[in-house]
């Protein structure tokens, strides 16, 4: 069977991606397609609404109550429709759990899928060719570059999300933040950890 | 043959550039806009996701390679909007006010809420039981899309011909090869396939580090039991 959508309209765009938006934008506010309103609202869910602090809240509740991660581990969705954390490239969504023997890494190779409803907005590095292409490879020099040195017996293992499932990293709780509690540790779980270029207590 | 976006194991990228914790948001003003309008025209229905994943892999690799991320999705946007006939490319440049039959779908911002919460998720049920066990061994085709030249396809090139073993069996997905072809959802089973390190590379930073990858059942092929 042919392939017939390799038509590139989109040469036609003006080439400054700003006024590319723009006019794109226009061009459909124009015809009735898309409302500004909307618009905003999205921006304003995924700027103010939506962001790693979802993520850290349930890793942090995980990592101090045993029975909560082994549900969290088990079935994770039920608990993330009960914190309110569904939604959409979050549909399907597993938890890895980090041992002195295994260290989880994310990534999508193909394009950059992400667990947005947990993580919000994907950082650019996660975009960036240089992390799609080379953390499957090498792991270990890619985390390197994120400051991450991990020990000499422990397993690296990368998750390539290439169909719906989205992937949560959760990390090692380090002796020196056991007795935190649950709202202090999800404040130093960061972004880069619950993806597996980070350790909790990183200063990245 | 491969397409630009199928870039894991490639040699030649440079460092990765980390990002400081506070890197939330938006960088540009107008990556929201393109995030936000890409959303919104979703609602009109008249592509999936794998059709608009497809789209942005479809762009010529020069532009592929040059364009940022937002870049690509507003370019791929602008490519389904002709190609699947809403707009006509004279429109872009020269916006014209008539109101379209579409726009009664139009995503109001009372719903961006629900739209957003709601997701779409692609499980489906099916009739037939997986062929595949956890822990059974297994190997990939070839990385092409079965049914169209050049088409969609989510396994990547550095684990097709390759051996691995079934990790976790995630019940039935809509099938990607198909559905960004206006070919059927025809849901099929999925699976995380994990291999060796030393199976994929020529020299692995350590042997026995793994690869998991999902990977769809007509992706696979038994392993000849000896």
């Amino acid at each position: 069977m042919p392939h017939d959508i390799e038509k590139h309209s989109h040469s036609l765009l003006p080439s400054d991606p700003e006024l590319k938006v723009k006019a794109l934008e226009t061009a459909l506010v124009k015809r009735g397609l898309i409302d500004p309103a909307a618009l905003d609202e999205i921006i304003d869910t995924y700027q103010n609404k939506i962001g790693p602090k979802n993520g850290a809240t349930i890793i942090a509740k995980a990592l101090l109550d045993k029975n909560f991660k082994k549900a969290l581990i088990d079935d994770p969705m039920q608990i993330l429709e009960k914190h309110g954390f569904l939604g959409r490239q979050g549909e399907h969504i597993k938890v890895v759990e980090n041992t002195p023997e295994i260290h989880n890494i994310v990534v999508c190779t193909l394009c950059s899928c992400y667990p947005w409803p947990l993580l919000g907005i994907p950082p650019t590095w996660y975009k960036s060719d240089e992390y799609r292409s080379r953390v499957v490879r090498e792991p270990r020099k890619c985390l390197s570059e994120f400051g991450v040195t991990l020990p000499k017996n422990t397993k690296v293992r990368v998750w390539d999300s290439t169909a719906e499932i989205r992937y949560l990293v959760l990390p090692i709780l380090p002796d020196k933040y056991k007795d935190f509690d649950e709202e202090h540790l999800s404040e130093i779980i960061s972004r880069d950890a619950m993806i597996g270029t980070a350790l909790i207590g990183d200063p990245s | 043959m491969s397409r630009v976006h199928d870039m894991g194991g490639r040699y030649g990228d440079g460092a990765i550039q980390p990002a400081s914790i506070n890197d939330k948001n938006f960088k540009e003003k107008w990556h929201s806009r393109a995030l936000a309008v890409t959303l919104a025209t979703g609602s009109l229905k008249q592509w999936n996701l794998d059709m608009s994943r497809h789209a942005r892999e479809c762009l010529p690799p020069k532009d592929y390679c040059a364009f940022s991320y937002y870049d690509k999705w507003i370019s791929a946007l602008a490519n389904l909007l002709v190609n699947k006939g809403v707009i006509s490319a004279d429109e872009f440049l020269d916006p014209i006010r008539k109101t379209h039959p579409l726009s009664s779908r139009k995503l109001l911002a009372a719903d961006v809420a629900g739209v957003l919460s709601k997701g779409a998720p692609t499980s489906r049920s099916v009739v037939d039981s997986p062929k595949f066990l956890v822990g059974q061994r297994v190997k990939t085709r070839r990385a092409v899309n079965k049914f169209i030249s050049g088409g969609h396809t989510r396994l990547p090139k550095y684990v097709e011909k390759c051996e691995g073993k079934i990790e976790i069996y995630h019940g039935a997905h809509v099938f990607p090869d198909t559905h960004a072809h206006n070919l059927g959802e025809q849901p099929e089973h999925l699976y995380t396939v994990s291999f060796l390190a030393s199976e994929l590379w020529e020299s692995p930073e350590n042997p026995s580090d793994t690869l998991c990858v999902d990977i769809w059942e007509s992706y696979l092929e038994p392993m000849n039991v000896p």
